[in-house]
């Protein structure tokens, strides 16, 4: 069952064609990933889905209901969440308390939120910084935050922005397992733009790849990076090029 | 600042400019044309557009310095009008002291302005803690308090006047108009152009609107961006230095004169777009006009009702005003 | 405020060596709320204690802070800087006195008229004002226009004695109904007491519900918010809304104890200063930082008046001006902005905080 689909998706800021017809299908348990070189539209095609972005024409279908331009909390709230490349904690609160407020929506109760709000904090190995202000965590802590705060708004689908970006090669096995354990787990459904490739290889059903602010090609992760357009648009000749450990 | 640091072809801007020139035309004669019906008398409405214009060009002055200080530093300097009235008093005290020409006294005015921006700047606004937008406001609000009360304590509140040595009137296709009010429309236009000029054509002013249009690119090309800062600062509290000379024998002096004209420098600020010195001027005209045909149209109720009325309007239907760019 | 407390079975098994073992803290809701009680209690016997000027001083302070609880409810919980704050306190005081003189309606029927006329009004202008994305000095300008709006067309508006304003008629004796007791009764204390202490009440629980929570998120990144499910529109509009219906009281209060209000005294922009100033000053987005405000900034027009009436020798010029007091706020706020922009309150508990982490 197709959860998340775009049809026809396009954006366009003054002078710059950011997407051009891009059509998308994401089925329920899928994992995703989104690649292509910087300024391909990555990032504007998260906006556009999640509602931060009004597109100049196409659809996006969430779960078979058209949810085109309607405002990020609304998305959210039905299961569709987003991270941000560049991490944006709530800086006047503590870690914990980042978290809870996703869960909020959806969570009554001072106790029933907090524990929630500890167990996802666990899961993502901040419980050490739990009661500390967002603002002194490393960037490491920080992209976790992003994490965690995603995970406790309860998401169907989670769309992630580049989340091992600036992470040590060694920081970035555990949250490939997290996001595996997630899908296997939880079931949820994953959409990530990454530009590691090997996480890209071992995480990701299919591949989706941009360039120019269209699709270049789709399909398993080996069709992609065997495909001479893919290589030539992004990859290069070693399709090993941008993987570190 | 007219940034030219943009993708859009010279023609197509002008195309924009003229358009939107038209229709600003286009509303100022439905605005006469309203007026006439509601007064009823040509002369009526001619004598408010004449006065309106002339005391535009005032406005145009003060607020170029204040959306000059907007462009380069982007900063809001809610303490303009203080530092206007302040140069009234000083003003007022050369003329006292020394029976100096009033317009004279721009040669004290503005120098004395001039430094106290440099003084503000420097003391108050640079550095970390005038950082953020909010600390921005509360610091120049601060500030104007502290002027606008220390007048009120040293020179109390009762008006000073002075009157323009020759006084005369000087009619003008049937309007009356007070030879002040010419003077200091002349003078304001003049200021302004002077100051439009050394901004296109001057090192200084090209380094200034490098630094309005990007900072720090500006910096990477040499440009000493805090002492760019600074002057810019100093050059806006110095054109209302320059406007509160050529005001002084029109108005009665007060320490709350500075709150009326800071509120009408904004306007025309926001009406002209931030940051835009030429819509300074322009914008300056229209609420001079905008104040005026108000009168007639609201009997009894202010003329800052319809200036307020005019800025709403802009600050949610077109809030980059007439000539700024949309953010 | 960080929350350091973890209750339940989870957080028992989280709690630290030094926690276990130990009664977890009150929450920092309940510790406010404990605290509050605590300062009405004590400030109940003052104006007993007080000389008549004090007395008149300490109800000024009390109108002070719900002003500036109402304000820093939208400007320093929600982050929306309002300069023009007189609205609300004016469409307070002026709803109430309009219902008094003209209808002969109980002050507190019309100081509830006033909360909801003050909602409603803000509302709309933040409806229009989100709508319209107007951020930062855009939307401060705009408040401050619509501030002076209501002035101007007050004063010229007969319907509403223009500029003459409204005298609340003198009634005989005391009553609690009229809100009106002979001049320097203790009861004007009392009422203000409760009054702002229902005002610091509702900031603190709302600060610390959901709704609050929200709210101080969304003011922190609005997007970031929205993207784990908060609602914009929704919170923004009832933080405005809380924030002008608290003015509002402030406002209609003044009109009872002043028995007179008019639209400089209504609209004013000192009014929108002084509730700036106050908010900053004591710290602002804090819970105390308006208590303390309004503790410095209400006692200081008095202080600056009797020195303005009988100054010392080497300030004799001073005699007889007006302004001092102003000046005096003014600096400071220039000088905590610079240096403790935190405020008084708030860099106090910052510094308590950090020690406490150590």
């Amino acid at each position: 069952m197709s959860l998340l689909e775009l049809a026809g998706v396009g954006k366009q800021f003054r002078g710059l064609r950011a997407l051009s017809d891009v059509d998308m299908s994401v089925s329920e348990g899928e994992i995703v990933g989104v690649i292509g070189p910087n300024g391909a539209g990555k990032t504007t095609l998260f906006n556009v889905i999640c509602g931060a972005l009004k597109p100049d024409s196409g659809r996006v279908r969430f779960a078979g209901d058209d949810v085109t331009g309607r405002r990020p909390e609304v998305l959210a709230r039905a299961g569709m969440v987003r991270t941000f490349q560049l991490m944006r904690p709530f800086a006047s609160m503590s870690v914990a308390e980042n978290v809870s407020l996703a869960a909020q929506h959806h969570t009554r109760g001072a106790a029933r939120l907090r524990g929630h709000a500890m167990d996802v904090v666990d899961r993502v190995g901040l419980a050490e910084w739990a009661h500390r202000p967002a603002t002194e965590l490393p960037t490491a802590g920080l992209k976790r935050l992003e994490l965690a705060r995603a995970l406790a708004a309860g998401p169907r689908v989670l769309l992630l922005d580049e989340v091992l970006a600036g992470l040590l090669p060694a920081e970035r096995e555990p949250v490939l397992d997290l996001l595996a354990e997630l899908r296997e787990r939880d079931g949820t459904t994953l959409v990530f733009i990454e530009h590691i490739m090997a996480a890209v290889m071992r995480l990701s059903d299919r591949v989706v790849v941009l360039d120019q602010g269209a699709v270049l090609a789709t399909g398993t992760p080996d069709e992609v990076t065997a495909d001479p357009r893919v290589i030539d648009a992004y990859l290069g000749e070693e399709p090993t090029t941008h993987a570190d450990a | 600042m007219t940034a030219t640091i943009d993708s859009e072809p010279r023609a197509s801007v002008n195309l924009a400019v003229l358009k939107r020139a038209g229709m600003v035309g286009v509303l100022v004669a439905a605005a006469v044309v309203f007026a006439l019906l509601k007064s009823g008398s040509g002369i009526v409405v001619w004598q408010s557009v004449v006065t309106g214009l002339l005391t535009g060009g005032l406005y145009g002055l003060i607020a170029m310095g204040l959306t000059l200080i907007f462009g380069v530093l982007d900063i809001v300097n809610f303490a303009h009008g203080a530092m206007l009235a302040v140069a009234m008093f000083i003003s007022f005290g050369v003329v006292q002291a020394t029976g100096l020409h009033p317009y004279l006294t721009m040669l004290v005015t503005v120098p004395a302005l001039f430094l106290v921006g440099a003084a503000v700047h420097r003391g108050l606004l640079s550095g970390s803690g005038g950082a953020t937008l909010e600390n921005q406001l509360l610091i120049t609000l601060g500030l104007s308090l502290l002027l606008e009360n220390g007048l009120l304590m040293f020179f109390g509140a009762e008006p000073k006047n002075v009157t323009l040595p020759g006084e005369t009137q000087f009619g003008v296709f049937g309007a009356v108009v007070s030879g002040s009010r010419l003077y200091a429309f002349l003078g304001a236009i003049a200021l302004g152009l002077l100051l439009y000029w050394m901004l296109q054509h001057t090192r200084l002013g090209t380094a200034v609107r490098a630094v309005a249009s990007n900072g720090p690119g500006a910096e990477l090309v040499g440009i000493n961006v805090r002492r760019i800062h600074t002057l810019t600062f100093a050059i806006g509290a110095a054109c209302a230095g320059a406007a509160a000379a050529l005001a002084v024998p029109l108005l009665s002096v007060t320490p709350t004169l500075g709150e009326q004209f800071n509120i009408t420098a904004f306007v025309v600020v926001v009406l002209g777009g931030m940051g835009n010195v030429v819509g300074a001027l322009v914008g300056g005209l229209l609420i001079g006009l905008v104040e005026q045909l108000t009168t007639i149209y609201l009997d009894g109720q202010s003329s800052l009702l319809g200036v307020f009325v005019v800025f709403v309007l802009v600050l949610f239907l077109r809030p980059q005003g007439l000539f700024g760019r949309r953010t | 405020m960080t929350d350091t407390a973890t209750t339940g079975a989870a957080g028992a098994t989280r709690a630290t060596a030094a926690q276990a073992g130990t009664a977890p803290p009150l929450r920092p809701q309940n510790r406010q709320l404990l605290i509050l009680a605590v300062l009405v209690l004590l400030a109940i016997p003052l104006p007993l204690i007080l000389p008549p000027a004090q007395g008149a001083v300490a109800v000024r302070i009390l109108i002070f802070l719900i002003m500036a609880v109402g304000w820093n409810i939208m400007s320093g919980f929600g982050g929306l800087f309002s300069f023009g704050h007189a609205a609300y306190f004016g469409l307070g005081a002026y709803t109430s006195a309009y219902l008094l003189v003209e209808h002969g309606v109980s002050p507190w029927v019309g100081m509830a008229a006033g909360m909801a006329v003050a909602a409603a009004v803000a509302m709309v202008i933040g409806y229009f004002s989100f709508r319209y994305n107007l951020k930062g000095a855009y939307f401060a300008l705009a408040t401050f226009a619509f501030a002076e709006m209501l002035r101007l067309v007050t004063t010229s508006t007969d319907a509403v004695n223009g500029a003459v304003g409204y005298q609340v008629p003198l009634i005989q004796g005391s009553s609690v109904w009229q809100l009106q007791f002979p001049a320097g009764s203790p009861a004007y204390f009392w009422i203000a007491l409760v009054l702002a202490g229902l005002a610091v009440a509702v900031s603190i629980l709302f600060r610390h519900s959901h709704a609050g929570r929200y709210v101080v998120a969304i003011r922190d990144d609005e997007l970031a918010a929205a993207s784990v499910g908060a609602p914009v529109m929704r919170h923004k509009l009832l933080t405005v809304a809380l924030s002008a219906a608290i003015t509002a009281i402030a406002g209609a209060f003044y009109t009872q104890y002043y028995l007179f209000i008019d639209p400089q005294l209504a609209f004013g922009s000192s009014v929108s200063i002084e509730a700036i100033v106050t908010a900053v000053i004591g710290g602002i987005g804090t819970i105390w930082g308006p208590v303390v405000g309004a503790v410095i900034v209400g006692s200081l027009s008095d202080v600056t008046a009797t020195l303005l009436a009988t100054p010392p020798e080497f300030l004799g010029f001073l005699q007889g001006r007006s302004g001092l007091d102003v000046i005096l706020y003014a600096v400071m706020l220039i000088l905590i902005v610079r240096l403790m922009p935190k405020g008084i309150f708030g860099t106090l508990a910052g510094k308590i905080s950090e020690r406490r982490r150590r």
